[in-house]
């Protein structure tokens, strides 16, 4: 699961009312997959992320300091950033794992990289 | 088709997913044929519900290339190992598969694209958890689409889109005025009549966009 979807997901458990983000728990994590850099892509990306959120998931995954704590001003022309934006959220996978609902911490595994987000009768 | 088919060779090894069948292909023939229309969209994120074999959404990439998010879901474990192992065979880079009902997600849906269990069956049937959830859909086959329909404008995005299979039980003009009131305006790109089944492809596009669905 890369942290753009991360980045999308929210808990839908019964009764919750704010069910995002979801706490990410990972035992593994690859931070080695390669994806085309697509400047265009990650410039459409940037307004669609919660970039707080965004950086939570890093600081979760102990990656914290792969991007600036804020979004650069004219981050179209700047090459560089867009390409940090690029790793973090294309190229960095959690294979293994849970993400945690903030309310009622009920958790989701995942497995091989797919979340499961699937709730039981009673919770839904 | 200009477009190749995805290979899906592998669907036949996993007995519980749906394979590609007629209601597929028109669905595929349905894109195909709005293909100009879906590059100039220039969707950012594509979502596909019940992805099943994820031939629909492996085609999609090869429409529109790796440079955006495809997000496939399904409920069924065997469609979601299915789905990767069909995005991996066909080279399709930016799938995410996530496995869930009806997804919630905070982002901002530019294609969201549905194949329901549409078959008119008993409402009991729609929640067993093999095969048969990939067709059965209750009363008037409506009972699993009318659970989407109310989040569908706040899961797409300004200028996004909505692709629906539905069949002639399903009441499509029926459908289309509940999106009416909904801020869409639909309607049947594509039918066909496949064995007894009479197929449309509906599209949904907000009722504020202008007629070539480009918005500010």
């Amino acid at each position: 699961m890369r942290l753009l979807t991360h980045n999308m997901l929210t808990s839908h458990v019964k009764g919750v009312n704010n069910g995002y983000p979801l706490k990410i728990e990972a035992t593994e994590v690859n931070v080695e997959s390669e994806v085309d850099f697509k400047p265009e892509f990650i410039c459409c990306m940037i307004p669609r992320i919660d970039w707080d959120v965004l950086k939570k998931a890093l600081a979760w995954i102990g990656k914290a300091d792969l991007l600036p704590e804020e979004i650069v001003d004219n981050y179209e022309e700047d090459e560089e950033f867009l390409r940090k934006v690029h790793h973090t959220i294309m190229e960095i996978e959690i294979v293994t794992g849970s993400l945690i609902c903030p309310e009622s911490e009920r958790s989701f595994p995942i497995n091989k990289g797919i979340p499961n987000m699937l709730l039981n009768e009673d919770e839904v | 088709m200009e477009i190749p088919t995805p290979i899906f060779s592998h669907v036949k090894n996993y007995p519980d997913v749906y394979e590609p069948a007629e209601d597929t292909f028109l669905l595929l023939d349905a894109l195909e044929k709005d293909k100009e229309f879906l590059k100039n969209l220039k969707p950012v994120l594509s979502v596909e519900i019940g992805g099943g074999s994820g031939v629909v959404t492996s085609f999609l990439n090869e429409i529109l290339g790796d440079s955006l998010l495809y997000i496939c879901t399904d409920l069924n474990p065997q469609a979601i190992q299915c789905i990767a192992e069909t995005a991996e065979v066909n080279h399709n880079y930016s799938t995410e598969v996530v496995q869930s009902d009806l997804p919630r997600l905070n982002g901002l849906v530019d294609l969201l694209v549905f194949n329901p269990p549409y078959v008119v069956t008993p409402p009991a049937e729609i929640d067993s958890s093999d095969i048969a959830s990939s067709w059965a859909g209750g009363t008037r086959g409506r009972m699993v689409m009318d659970r989407l329909f109310p989040q569908v404008p706040s899961l797409l995005s300004k200028r996004g889109i909505f692709y629906l299979v539905v069949i002639k039980e399903n009441d499509p003009e029926e459908i289309c005025s509940v999106f009416e009131s909904l801020g869409f305006r639909g309607e049947s790109i594509m039918s066909r009549q496949a064995g007894p089944e009479h197929l449309s492809i509906l599209k949904f596009t907000r009722l504020q966009c202008t007629a070539s669905g480009k918005n500010d």
